[in-house]
C-alpha cells in the first residue's frame, strides 16, 4: 500500500527528455496521424508513464497489477520536435476501494521554465 | 475556419484496431505491457484475449479531435475514462466509431463530448474536449 505522507508530494524530475522528430513522427503513425509539426494530444504520456511508473514502483506498489482508470491532459503549449522536457509528478490521491488501491498522479512537462502539459493518470491496482 | 455550433453534430470517423497496430503503438509509446501483445499472458491473468492500450483508443480519439479542430496544436483539454476494454483477438480487425457533439462555443473555444463505440459498446466514458477556434 501507498505510504500516505506521499499524497500531495511533488517528485521533481532529475532528468530531461528532449523531443525529437522521429518521435513524434513515429507516435503520430501509430495513430494515423499525418501532422508531424507538433505532437499529437496524447504524446505526453511517453514522457510522463515512465516517471510516474518509476515513482509508483519506488513507492511500493505492483505494476503488474495495474488497469488504467482514466486519463486526463491539459495542453497550455503544444510540444514540438527540439523541446527539451523535465516531468515532475505529484501524486494527488490515494485511496483504497474494495481492496484496489487507486491512486491519482498528476505529470508536468516542463520546459524550460513553463509547465507546457499537465497530465493526469489515475491508476487502479488490483488486490 | 470551421463554425461550430452548440448541439451539432460532428461526422464519425472509423478505425481499424489489430494485432499488428498495437505492436507499432507499443514500440511508439514505449509501453510494452504485454497484455497488449502476447495473447497467452492476457489470459494468464485473467483477461478475455489481448486488450488494446487504453491510451491507443485515447489517441485515436485525439487524432479525430485533432482534425475536428484543424490541428494538434489546437487541442486544449482532453480527457477520459476507460470504461470498457477494447478486446483485439489475433487476425481480426476491430473497429472503433468515433463521433462527438459540440456542447458549447465560447468565444474562442468549443467544447465537445466524444463518444466511442467497439461491437455497440461504448469504450470511453466522459470523454472530452476543449478546441480552439
Amino acid at each position: 500500500m501507498l505510504n500516505p505522507d506521499l499524497v500531495g508530494r511533488t517528485f521533481v524530475g532529475t532528468t530531461k527528455t528532449t523531443i525529437s522528430s522521429e518521435s513524434i513522427a513515429s507516435f503520430a503513425d501509430a495513430l494515423g496521424e499525418s501532422e508531424t509539426t507538433v505532437a499529437p494530444p496524447t504524446f505526453g504520456i511517453t514522457i510522463s508513464l515512465e516517471e510516474s511508473q518509476t515513482l509508483l514502483q519506488d513507492s511500493g506498489l505492483d505494476w503488474s497489477r495495474v488497469v488504467h482508470g482514466d486519463q486526463r491532459f491539459e495542453i497550455f503549449t503544444p510540444l514540438i520536435a527540439g523541446m527539451q522536457v523535465r516531468c515532475d509528478c505529484t501524486i494527488e490521491s490515494a485511496r483504497v476501494v474494495a481492496g484496489n488501491e487507486i491512486v491519482t498522479v498528476r505529470a508536468d512537462l516542463i520546459v524550460e521554465t513553463k509547465n507546457a502539459v499537465s497530465t493526469w493518470s489515475t491508476l487502479v491496482f488490483r488486490a | 475556419m470551421t463554425t461550430f455550433i452548440a448541439g451539432q453534430e460532428l461526422a464519425p470517423k472509423v478505425f481499424t484496431i489489430n494485432r499488428a497496430r498495437l505492436v507499432q503503438y507499443a514500440n511508439a509509446s514505449g509501453d510494452q505491457n504485454p497484455i497488449h501483445q502476447n495473447e497467452e499472458f492476457a489470459k494468464s491473468v485473467g483477461l478475455e484475449n489481448v486488450i488494446a492500450h487504453g491510451m491507443f483508443t485515447m489517441g485515436l480519439v485525439g487524432q479525430y479531435i485533432s482534425q475536428i479542430a484543424g490541428s494538434s496544436a489546437k487541442v486544449r483539454e482532453f480527457s477520459a475514462r476507460f470504461t470498457k476494454p477494447v478486446v483485439v483477438p489475433a487476425g481480426i480487425d476491430v473497429q472503433l466509431i468515433v463521433s462527438a457533439t459540440v456542447v458549447d462555443v465560447d468565444s474562442d473555444i468549443a467544447r465537445l463530448e466524444i463518444v466511442a463505440m467497439c461491437s455497440e459498446v461504448k469504450v470511453l466514458g466522459m470523454a472530452k474536449a476543449v478546441i480552439s477556434l
